[in-house]
């Protein structure tokens, strides 16, 4: 392994910039001669619009323009569309409402955009914006997942007249039916998976800018994946084909999910900007951040696993209601079915599954995918039932997983998914050992004559990444494939720029591609250039979610250099006058095999360039090469996570006392990133489990809004975390990685609720496990472990 | 901008006198984003909980979105830009850099002028459990804080031997 290569924990090349304060987010864009947006949006969760009267806003200072969804449709800006189709179990396509960028006759949330506000200022435009006056029919809200579609009244969506969205299913339900028939016990539980708001510290923003003379828009966004952005905004927004449309999504804070959409704001900047022919920016504040960002999760699932008389799972059954919010968001009908349900198998060989979810619509904010997405959601349901079955029935936690563990590969569940490679046993045993379990009796009985409940919680994960196969999701629905692209440009003095259709907000690409293309064309480092974000420089991409940059993304960077490195030998062939199968490369220098002829990669590349040594007719000058890798199979990471903790019962305080991660990524590019990924992942699964709890009232009002009422988690809620690997190699792509982004949020929720139920000796304990809520478990429990 | 009248206020940031009309209403991130063009305070909130505004007003952190620019007349106001002393970097961030204590960036200058600030009030040896407290008023949503707390220790080490060096010296 070299320094820089494959495996090193190089230092981050893009850090500089950042701690130097020199970063360039997209608030941190100014156009000349730019004018500012404010949002007017709706106070009410469900109201018609009578009227819009702006006529005395439009004499406030500095207004320039303000425009109402009248003026959008008069455009002819199509809607805001969700790209991937869900079925019914009986046929029917889900029930897609509209969608506009700006409200029609109707607004279905609090913070559903209603008008736009450009000014001078955005002080300006936001005090203009508090005089459009908007006459109000308020109807009434249905705000709870679990009763949306028995409220009655009107329908969120006149297509979905009950707010059903669909009713999907997976599985096999005869022979899930059958299993249960059979069952020597079976264990029922009843579930909520909360709903969180993602909250990347850097709210969205945009800067829409168009050339009058060029009849092209720029548009400078806080986005995961540009070339999508363009995509809808030209093929069904209708903003401008996409040869007139620049999509750049320079530094992004953070994204989770949230900024993988196409939402209304971004849309109605790079259109209004043409229509006031300036540039038009707006930056969201917090609170609207957390009105009008998509959310996460919000559902409400009950849950039964069958066992038979070994204490063997034979059967799961879910039945799940996902809140899909007032409107669908770009991916989100593919989050509570494709990215969650097949992934009910957990890490266990469970022959007999059968799930149905049905789809929701209420009047809170759009829900979509947040860091998991859907696979939080089904870890969260498996490894909670399974800790409790083996309460139930008596066993050990750990060796009822491990009785239980898929050991043989390739293994094909009975929901979609082949797992290709693992050994979770490997990594439950390290994650035993490091926590060391043997002495947990002792350090709860420690705990004991302190007063305090101390209890031990698994989360045995798995996911599907790297995602994923074209052909495949395009079977399931997806309107896009999910391929990803890379061109590698070799300069003619061997530096090297790569572009890339991955988008990193964190990730750390910068570093861990360059760290693959130094390993394999023996450069150095610095050498090599990482180019993302901007439609204008790469041709066409994916962007990053779903753990897919460095599965797919560096995949496709592998054949592309795979091409260059091919072209490349032709070039030494010249030049060494041997023939291109006697070339060996290696550490940076072409050989003819058996000879000390040799030359380094800089001068092949110079020599590509001049093209003096060969016909240019027979070998093309120059040295860059392109290459589309589409995946030939999901990746599936999988670890164990183990949470211990300790309960005052006091105040229902609970602190993290020790927490383990032992994960499988396959290979790991980049170590100190890794764990990054993986410490902040299991910080949002803890703030799931423990601290954030989205509540909106009965009218539909949000009542955490802000960070005085919805709890982030901050430095001290946590230990400090161990975190280490074991290792599979990934079959299915070029360099055998997984992908790590996701894990921790995935593993972290049941591992803290496990823990926290082991501690009271109580099941009943719903995220977030706030102090009152354990209080109010311990009041229960007390009496009983009092008496025993 | 109701009646659109301004004021005139100066101070000193990074070492250099400015002076601006600016609406009286300007908080100091506005006036530092929008009027200096010194865009590596961020802001990441608008209730002064997230930190990522951080900032030092003579030598002490305050959060640039909770003081108005017209407050801060005649000030010495330092921001991430002006910590590193003539092109070298301060060793808060270097040990930021060397510990991966930033992923996506946004809330670490934020961080850093808090830690920096954290060791001039509390000296070099901070523990584990202070360097948690005292990170309350700066939320990360990236690096789950592990890291963080890496980088502050180790870069108030390292602010401790520069101290000591420059002593010597
Ligand atoms: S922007 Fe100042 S604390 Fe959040
Ligand atoms: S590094 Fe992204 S918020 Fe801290």
């Amino acid at each position: 392994m070299s320094a820089t290569g494959i495996g090193a924990s190089v230092r981050r090349k893009e850090d500089f910039r950042f701690i130097t304060g020199k970063g360039h987010y997209t608030d941190d864009i100014n156009r000349p001669g730019q004018a500012y947006a404010y949002f007017v949006r709706s106070p009410h969760a469900h109201a018609k619009i009578n009227r819009i009267d702006k006529a005395e806003a439009e004499r406030a200072p500095g207004v320039v323009a303000i425009f109402t969804g009248e003026d959008i449709a008069a455009d002819k800006i199509g809607g805001l569309i969700c790209g991937w189709m869900i079925h019914s179990k009986d046929g029917s396509p889900m029930k897609a409402g509209p969608h506009p960028a700006l409200a029609q006759g109707k607004v279905r949330y609090v913070g559903d955009h209603v008008a736009v506000v450009i000014a001078e200022t955005y002080a300006q435009a936001r005090e203009a914006g508090e005089q459009v006056n908007v006459d109000y029919d308020v109807l009434p809200a249905v705000v709870d997942t679990g009763s949306a579609r028995s409220v009655g009244g009107e329908p969120v969506h006149e297509v979905a007249p009950d707010n059903t969205v669909f009713e999907w299913h997976l599985g096999n339900k005869p022979e899930t039916e059958a299993a249960f028939a059979r069952a020597a016990h079976v264990t029922k539980l009843d579930i909520v998976n909360n709903r969180l708001i993602p909250n990347a510290m850097e709210p969205r923003a945009a800067v829409g800018d168009y050339d009058d003379g060029a009849d092209s828009f720029t548009l400078y966004t806080t986005s995961q994946n540009p070339h999508v952005a363009r995509l809808v905004l030209s093929a069904f927004n209708g903003i401008a084909p996409e040869n007139k449309l620049r999509v750049i999504a320079p530094d992004v804070g953070g994204g989770f999910g949230s900024k993988i959409f196409i939402y209304a704001e971004e849309t109605v900047c790079v259109w209004a900007a043409k229509k006031v022919n300036r540039p038009v920016k707006w930056n969201s504040d917090r609170t609207e951040a957390f009105l009008s960002d998509a959310h996460g999760r919000d559902h409400v699932t009950h849950a039964e696993l069958a066992t038979d008389a070994n204490g063997m799972m034979i059967g799961l059954r879910v039945h799940t209601t996902a809140n899909l919010g007032a409107y669908l968001s770009t991916f989100s009908s593919s989050v509570p079915t494709y990215l969650y349900a097949p992934l009910l198998s957990g890490q266990y060989n469970i022959p007999a599954i059968y799930c149905e979810v049905d789809a929701v619509y209420t009047n809170t904010a759009p829900v979509d995918a947040y860091r998991g997405a859907g696979r939080p959601e089904a870890t969260f349901v498996i490894e909670r039932i399974v800790e409790v079955a083996a309460r139930e029935l008596g066993f050990d936690p750990a060796e009822f997983r491990r009785r239980n563990f898929v050991t043989s590969y390739p293994h094909q569940t009975p929901v979609i998914m082949c797992y290709d490679a693992g050994n979770y046993g490997a990594s439950m045993d390290k994650a035993l050992e490091l926590i060391d379990y043997k002495g947990f009796p002792a350090r709860k009985a420690e705990a004991q004559r302190r007063g305090r409940l101390r209890g031990i919680g698994f989360s045995a994960y798995i996911e599907a990444c790297g995602i994923a196969p074209s052909a495949a999701v395009g079977s399931l629905g997806a309107g896009v494939g999910l391929w990803e692209s890379a061109e590698v440009r070799v300069n003619p003095v061997g530096t090297v720029e790569v572009l890339t259709g991955s988008h990193s907000h964190g990730q750390g690409h910068e570093t861990t591609f360059a760290q693959l293309v130094s390993e394999r064309l023996g450069i150095p480092i610095d050498n090599v250039t990482i180019v993302h974000g901007d439609t204008d420089k790469v041709q066409m991409g994916m962007g990053t979610y779903g753990s897919r940059s460095g599965a797919v993304g560096m995949s496709a960077i592998v054949k592309a250099l795979d091409k260059v490195e091919a072209k490349a030998k032709k070039v030494a062939g010249y030049v060494l006058e041997a023939s291109p199968d006697d070339i060996e490369f290696k550490d940076g220098k072409f050989t003819v095999k058996g000879t000390d002829k040799e030359i380094d990669f800089a001068s092949v590349a110079l020599q590509a360039y001049v093209a003096h040594k060969f016909n240019g007719q027979d070998l093309e000058p120059g040295l860059k090469e392109g290459a589309f890798y589409d995946p030939t199979n999901f990746t599936f990471p999988a670890g164990v996570h183990i949470c211990e903790c300790e309960i005052d019962p006091d105040t229902g305080v609970t602190r993290i006392e020790n927490w383990v991660a032992v994960d499988d990524f396959g290979i790991v590019i980049n170590p100190m990133i890794v764990e990054g990924q993986v410490h902040g992942g299991i910080a949002q699964g803890v703030g799931q489990a423990l601290l954030e709890g989205t509540v909106y009232n009965e009218d539909g009002q949000l009542l955490t809004a802000s960070y005085m009422d919805y709890c982030m988690p901050r430095a001290y809620d946590f230990p400090s975390l161990k975190v280490e690997t074991t290792e599979t190699r990934c079959p299915s792509n070029p360099l055998g990685i997984k992908g790590c982004g996701e894990a921790g949020a995935i593993a972290a929720p049941p591992a803290v609720i496990n823990a926290i139920t082991d501690a009271l000796g109580h099941e009943n304990i719903a995220m977030p496990a706030t102090p009152l809520k354990v209080w109010r478990a311990v009041q229960e429990v007390q009496p009983r472990m009092a008496a025993e | 901008m109701g009646s659109g009248e301004t004021m005139l206020v100066a101070m000193t940031v990074n070492g250099k006198a400015v002076s601006r009309d600016v609406d009286p209403r300007t908080l100091l991130v506005q006036f530092l984003r929008d009027n200096l063009r010194l865009t590596g305070t961020h802001v990441g909130c608008d209730t002064s909980q997230c930190g990522a505004c951080v900032v030092h007003i003579d030598g002490n952190a305050v959060k640039s979105c909770t003081i108005l620019a017209v407050a801060c007349e005649s000030s010495a106001v330092t921001t991430i830009e002006g910590l590193a002393a003539g092109g070298t970097l301060h060793p808060m961030q270097e040990a930021f850099r060397e510990h991966h204590g930033l992923q996506c960036g946004f809330c670490t200058p934020g961080m850093i002028m808090t830690a920096v600030d954290m060791v001039n009030r509390r000296g070099p040896d901070l523990d584990e459990h202070t360097i948690r407290e005292d990170l309350e008023g700066n939320i990360c949503r990236c690096t789950g804080y592990h890291n963080i707390v890496k980088a502050v220790a180790a870069g108030a080490q390292a602010m401790g031997e520069t101290a000591f060096k420059q002593a010597a010296e």
